[in-house]
């Protein structure tokens, strides 16, 4: 099973063991990994599941449609490296991936 | 003995609350007791892609069963508590048994409101259903084949969803309103007219400001063959192969009233999740909540709420004080196209809208002094986010600037 390592705003590690073909933000709701809301449950319309993937994992995952970007846009604490982690899924290629979590998903 | 602390209602709320207590490291014991067979799931998915059968039952589940057991969280489904014996901080469970509790939270959602209709035979009809549960759903799907005609009673956002689900599927569908245009209560005109005509084009029937007077049944008594209606004074009959009915819902305040904590459209509770007993906290659909926001009390349902209540809620339980300051907020999604609306409308004196209601996307903002007390932002994803951020900022704007499509709404704050 994939592992994908979450960091919280003030470093904390959580790595968890993700199933395949499910998303980044759902491997994190199962373990119970702080700092993802996911408040629209994978649909792309809340932008509280947002993290930035790691510089060197940023070519093996697959770029974001138009609604993932648009929805990301006015997020809030965005980054170059910001993703919708309920857009991102679970694969072999991704074992090991760093995704860190923003200082808040609902506000400055 | 360690603190036990037990959540009535495994849903979007219950769930999320004994996910939170752990996160933060409470640990007591956390019992999460659900009447339905299924563990804490999405509701939203049931009127749009499970329906449709696109989103699968697992899909539907927040979380697997395995991390309730892996973290501790003693989920008991099919488990329906009748009573609370505040005296003794005891539950009655329908089994018969008791369970004691130091801390109590009640986060039992609502159920799909009744037709109102006098001399409705009590024994179940086949074909009259609403949109609350997974059951809901699988009780009416063998129903939702192409040709059947369905009759929707409401046309709110979860009976819209319905209905576009129903003519993606071949049906036949008539909507009744009771309001002399949908989404009265939720929304301005423009976007009424929007919705009213994106459900129009793709062969919707709607008849608005109807009353509906009864249901024809067949002779059994068990299925609905039609409903009467009458509009404008003039009576009409609608052939139905089912009837749906979405006027809205009940919040499941019994067993709070019948404890004797406060009850007014919802369990009262402070701005940390409390009632009017210390031991007992209320959150989600069930519960009436001062807003920081609106400036006065009321009751959401939506699942945003569910989660922002959830969060307040164990902060109080972990002894922490953290009232919210959330911003309302709710989407839609219909033929594809994703409706996104936050705030509240109420008591706006301007609509300004972008893009174009004739195309197939627009944003309408709601003003009262050139502040922006809501927005409605349709097919326009990149637009909401921004217009979130204006909501909350309460910042005055440009009204000009605002209608113009061409400037970025993220310029206007500020
Ligand atoms: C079809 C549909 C579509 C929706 N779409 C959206 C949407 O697009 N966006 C959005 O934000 N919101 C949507 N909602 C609303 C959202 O699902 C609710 O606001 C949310 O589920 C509320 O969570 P809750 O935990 O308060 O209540 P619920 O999720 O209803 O959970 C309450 C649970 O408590 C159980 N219970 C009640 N009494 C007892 C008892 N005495 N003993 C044991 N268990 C009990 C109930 O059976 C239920 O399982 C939708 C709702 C429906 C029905
Ligand atoms: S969970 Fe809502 S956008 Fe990802």
């Amino acid at each position: 099973m994939p592992k994908i390592k979450f960091i919280e705003a003030d470093g904390k590690e959580h790595e968890v063991e993700a199933q395949e073909g499910q998303s980044v933000m759902q491997a994190a709701m199962d373990n119970l990994v702080p700092g993802i809301v996911a408040e629209c449950g994978g649909f792309a319309s809340c932008a509280t599941c947002h993290g930035y993937v790691d510089e060197a994992w940023l070519p093996k995952v697959p770029p974001p449609d138009a609604a993932e970007e648009g929805m990301i846009a006015c997020a809030y604490h965005v980054r170059p490296t910001s993703r919708l982690t309920c857009q991102i899924t679970v694969t072999p290629a991704l074992d090991g991936l760093v995704v860190r979590l923003p200082l808040s998903q609902t506000s400055e | 003995m360690d603190e036990r602390i037990v959540i009535v209602g495994a849903g979007q709320a219950g769930g999320e609350l004994a996910a939170g207590l752990r996160k933060q490291g409470y640990p007591g014991r956390i019992v999460l007791l659900g009447d339905e067979p299924h563990p804490p799931y999405q509701r939203p998915p049931l009127s749009k892609g499970f329906l449709l059968g696109k989103v699968a039952l697992a899909e539907l589940y927040l979380k697997p069963l395995a991390t309730y057991e892996r973290f501790d969280i003693e989920l008991r489904l099919g488990a329906r508590v009748e009573a609370i014996d505040r005296t003794t901080r005891a539950l009655a469970l329908q089994d018969g048994s008791r369970l004691s509790y130091d801390k109590l939270v009640l986060a039992t959602g609502g159920r799909a409101r009744r037709l109102p209709l006098p001399g409705l035979p009590r024994a179940p009809i086949e074909n009259l259903f609403s949109v609350r549960s997974i059951a809901d759903i699988e009780a009416m799907r063998a129903k939702f084949v192409a040709g059947n005609r369905l009759v929707l009673v409401g046309g709110g956002y979860v009976g819209l969803e319905v209905a576009a689900v129903a003519v993606q599927l071949g049906l036949r569908v008539t909507v009744l309103e009771a309001a002399p245009r949908l989404l009265a209560r939720v929304t301005g005109p423009e976007v009424s007219t929007f919705i009213e005509q994106l459900h129009h084009e793709r062969g919707v029937d709607f008849r608005l400001a109807c009353e509906v007077q009864g249901l024809e049944l067949d002779e059994a008594g068990c299925q609905v063959r039609a409903v009467r209606i009458v509009r404008h004074g003039i009576p009409e009959q609608i052939d139905a192969d089912l009837v749906l009915v979405g006027i809205g819902l009940v919040p499941n305040t019994e067993l709070a009233s019948a404890a004797g904590l406060a009850v007014d459209d919802g369990i009262v509770v402070d701005e940390y999740a409390c009632t009017s007993d210390p031991a007992i906290l209320a959150i989600g659909d069930c519960a009436n909540q001062p807003s920081a926001f609106a400036g006065g009390r009321l009751r959401l349902e939506s699942v945003p709420n569910a989660i922002e209540h959830a969060r307040v809620a164990a902060a109080t339980l972990m002894g922490k004080r953290e009232p919210s300051a959330a911003i309302p907020w709710f989407w839609s999604d219909q033929y594809g196209l994703k409706l996104q609306m936050v705030g509240l409308s109420a008591g706006y004196e301007q609509c300004v809208t972008r893009g174009s209601a004739g195309g197939k996307e627009f944003s309408a903002f709601y003003l009262k002094d050139n502040r922006i007390l809501a927005a409605d932002v349709l097919g326009r994803p990149a637009e909401f986010m921004a217009a979130k951020r204006l909501v909350a900022s309460r910042a005055q704007v440009d009204v000009t600037r605002l209608g113009d499509a061409a400037v970025p709404l993220a310029s206007l704050a500020a």
